[in-house]
């Protein structure tokens, strides 16, 4: 286990260094030079040297990722070039809530998904069944922004139930959730329907029925658990998929998370807030597989980790 | 010469005066309450000495004050910081008194020495000023732009209410410059203590004061109750959400909870809005000092030959491109937009003919087109006029191929010199400051048409540039004499069609019912979108 352990460590560590070296070369070879956008329209040329330099971006691509990576390994993410402040500031103002938006998304996804994943499976084959489908299928692919406006637009809008966008108390947070939601829940309808299918075939589930068992007991002390396990496992992946999926819904209601610093940055070639928003993303998507990984052995005793 | 010398004796004698039309203050304006703006995009910095967007513009110019401002609403320039100021007869010497008794936010009173400070600030190379070069008529601003010099050698602290200003060269926009928020003077002790976070800690002598910022949320601007002009400003606070969708802010103006969304009505919402008159009352229309146009390389084959750029500025149809945008422009004839002084009145530009364009390209020896590319950036509705152009070109033979491109990697194009076409939408030309010599040097002159300079037809006539140098040489910058030498200036530019010039934004404001002030205040050319030191609430 320790050993285990160890060597997943040392795999998200050399992941991190791979993603930060391939994010850093992409930027550097970007056909647009951050230096233009700091120095503006009317700077004359001895400006724009005066800030190359300062920045350090004269120097060669290796020399550069060497001190970008020297500070990230000291906890210096660097000064954004155009808003002059600390990337960690600026991270860490808005970090937090992406992560409570990410939480209720899979809150969410799950809680939709996974009951009427269960429904689907117990009515297999029937007109519920193939309705619950067709709806997932939909829900996947509506585009967040459609999705994120219509809700606004009925409950904020029409019935007032909730406030139009931005941020602060629980009723804040429910309509962006429930857009994340809505698409991921999709995913886990479809997956926990397949999934349960399968189980509910299994032999000692008809042994459950055949002593008697009600069907809900059999369902959920029998069938739930081993159904669930696979879907363990896709919530750490999700955690990425969020990350992404995470700067439109961030805009359509104002939340003020990451993904917003994110596209501004990327707009006006803000290198340090980029690379900044990536190494946090890829630190969460790669913790989440890590924690995925070691939650699973716990519910599942099949599993152990070598 | 004899007419340079006349003029500047004349502004000598009268500084004061010609300036003197000051706002004459709303006989209904009521003083508090609080109003909300919103915009998309977070307000990245509100350091003067930095900030360049559009958003935060307006919002350091009520934070700040420089040595001149202007009369609310309009483009005539007004003493700011400085009580009166005196041009030498040469137009090399300014000399500024100060108000007394102007207050920081911090309370300690502004001297001479604040104004040398910020200047010395702006122009250094550590502060990264994207204004810097604004200065570079100031005697010594190549030793310090250069690293040579800690002080600019060209501004001297004559008393504490004194500021004497030389430049190394007579310059028309100086007293523009002085009003830009580069200009703004700030104190020592507070950029001192926060460092490179002065622009999340601003201390100015402005109408407002930060009170609170929330990163990637609200910024609360509150009433300085010390504020130098008398009266001024009547609301109590300010404040700006931001990360809000224009669609949304709409809905939420729409609900009372917004008064002005400050990224203007969505494109898809505008026809909407107009067509209901409960909505579209509130609407305030005006000018703006925008033109988007289509630049043609001059260095690259075959738009180097003058008749093919004027066969293009003839098949271009401007009208079908308005419309393309609703109707949110009027089509432009010239490098100026309607509203600059030197616009040159009644001049018909480049008609739309395809014939006549089709004629041109046979007389350049290209009767069977030719093929070239279109650089765009890639947000709505910019592709959709690129192809609008593609359509239009396609109609006398030529082939366009877009490149939608982000907006980083259209000016990195353009700057290299690499696109033979760039269509300017989202990366257009707004004047700095409202005079006619800002259109000229940084994107028709020769000093923007080097490597990385805005300049992208990279169009460079010297015997143009010299008439520009001309005229930036009086000293009036309002004088009829010089507004006339931009004119000409401008249309010698069209003679040579480096440009399609293609419309001229207007702004259209949309506020809440409770807001009060005049129309003009919502449409100020220099406080985008709306002057917050003079608008008011009536409930």
């Amino acid at each position: 286990m320790a050993g285990y352990l160890f060597r997943r460590l040392v795999q998200s560590a050399l992941i991190l260094l791979g993603v930060s070296f391939i994010t850093f070369v992409l930027l550097y070879v970007l056909p647009a030079d951050p230096v233009r956008q700091i120095a503006g329209r009317s700077a004359t040329a001895q400006t724009v040297e005066n800030i190359r330099q300062q920045l350090g971006l004269d120097q060669p691509m290796l020399v550069q990722y060497w001190r970008y990576l020297s500070g990230l390994v000291q906890g210096d993410m660097g000064r954004s070039y155009l808003q002059k402040t600390e990337v960690s500031t600026l991270i860490a103002a808005r970090l937090p809530a992406s992560l409570l938006l990410m939480a209720g998304g899979i809150g969410c996804e799950l809680m939709i998904g996974l009951t009427l994943g269960i429904v689907a499976a117990v009515f297999r084959g029937r007109p519920l069944d193939q309705g619950l489908m067709v709806t997932s299928f939909v829900a996947v692919s509506a585009p967040q922004f459609v999705v994120g406006l219509l809700l606004l637009y009925v409950f904020a809008v029409q019935l007032g139930w909730f406030p139009i966008g931005g941020y602060g108390t629980a009723s804040h947070l429910v309509l962006p959730a429930v857009t994340l939601g809505i698409m991921g829940s999709g995913w886990y309808s479809r997956m926990m329907r397949s999934s349960m299918v399968e189980v509910l075939r299994q032999d000692y589930i008809r042994t459950a029925r055949a002593k008697g068992l009600t069907r809900a007991r059999v369902l959920i002390h029998h069938a739930l658990p081993n159904a669930i396990l696979p879907i363990i496992a896709m919530i750490g992946i999700d955690i990425g998929i969020f990350m992404g999926g995470i700067v439109v819904v961030e805009s359509v209601f104002g939340w003020p998370g990451i993904g917003q610093l994110a596209w501004q940055a990327i707009q006006r070639v803000d290198i340090p807030i980029i690379m900044g928003v990536t190494m946090v993303s890829a630190s969460a998507i790669v913790l989440g597989n890590l924690l995925a990984d070691f939650v699973t052995p716990m519910i599942d005793p099949r599993i152990k980790l070598r | 010469m004899k007419n340079l010398l006349l003029s500047t004796t004349l502004l000598a004698a009268t500084a004061l005066p010609g300036f003197a039309q000051d706002y004459t203050p709303d006989p209904n304006a009521k003083s508090g309450g609080e109003i909300t703006i919103t915009y998309k995009d977070d307000v990245a910095t509100l350091d003067p000495a930095i900030g360049y967007d559009w958003q935060n513009w307006s919002m350091i110019k009520s934070l700040f004050d420089g040595l001149m401002d202007y009369v609310p609403g309009t483009t005539e320039l007004r003493p700011g910081l400085a009580e009166s100021y005196d041009i030498s007869e040469d137009g090399i010497v300014f000399t500024f008194t100060l108000r007394e008794g102007v207050k920081f936010h911090n309370g300690r009173e502004m001297t001479a020495e604040d104004v040398k400070y910020s200047l010395d600030r702006v122009t250094t190379p550590a502060t990264q000023s994207p204004g810097a070069g604004f200065f570079a008529s100031i005697a010594g601003f190549d030793a310090i732009s250069a690293g040579e010099a800690d002080t600019l050698s060209g501004v001297e602290v004559v008393d504490p209410m004194t500021v004497k200003i030389t430049l190394s060269r007579p310059d028309a926009t100086f007293l523009h410059v002085m009003a830009l928020n580069f200009a703004s003077i700030v104190p020592k002790e507070a950029v001192d203590e926060h460092g490179t976070d002065f622009g999340k800690h601003p201390v100015g002598t402005g109408a407002f004061k930060l009170d609170e910022w929330t990163i990637g949320q609200r910024l609360v601007f509150a009433k300085n109750e010390d504020f130098w002009r008398e009266g001024i400003p009547y609301l109590d606070a300010v404040t700006f959400e931001v990360g809000q969708e224009p669609i949304v802010a709409l809905l939420r103006l729409q609900q009372g909870e917004v008064d002005v969304p400050g990224d203007g009505i969505p494109p898809a919402k505008f026809q909407e809005v107009m067509g209901d008159p409960a909505q579209a009352e509130r609407v305030v229309e005006g000018g703006q000092l925008h033109t988007g146009y289509i630049t043609l390389n001059v260095g690259i084959e075959p738009l180097d030959k003058l008749p093919v750029r004027e066969a293009i500025n003839m098949a271009i149809n401007k009208e079908r491109i308005t419309q393309i945008i609703n109707g949110r422009a009027v089509p432009a004839t010239q490098p100026l937009p309607p509203s600059m002084p030197g616009y040159t009145e009644g001049f018909e530009g480049f008609a739309f003919d395809v014939e006549a364009a089709k004629a041109k390209l046979a007389e350049a020896g290209l009767a069977d087109g030719f093929t070239t590319e279109l650089y765009v950036m890639n947000t709505d509705p910019n592709p959709r006029i690129a192809q609008a152009i593609q359509q239009d070109l396609k109609a006398i033979g030529v082939n366009v191929e877009i490149r939608s491109l982000a907006q980083a990697n259209v000016i990195e194009a353009g700057g290299a010199g690499a696109a033979p076409m760039i269509w300017s939408g989202g990366m257009a030309w707004i004047a700095d400051f409202p005079d006619p010599s800002n259109f000229y040097g940084p994107i028709l002159g020769c000093a923007g048409a080097g490597d990385g300079g805005w300049n992208w037809s990279k169009f460079c006539d010297e015997s143009i540039d010299a008439m520009a140098v001309e005229a930036d040489s009086m000293t009036d910058p309002a004088a009829p004499e010089r507004l006339q030498m931009w004119s000409d200036t401008y249309m010698k530019v069209m003679e040579q069609a480096p440009w399609v010039p293609v419309f001229n934004e207007q702004r259209y404001t949309m506020k809440s019912e409770r807001m009060g002030g005049d129309d003009s205040l919502y449409v100020d050319p220099v406080s985008i979108p709306v002057n917050y030191d003079y608008v008011y609430v009536t409930e």
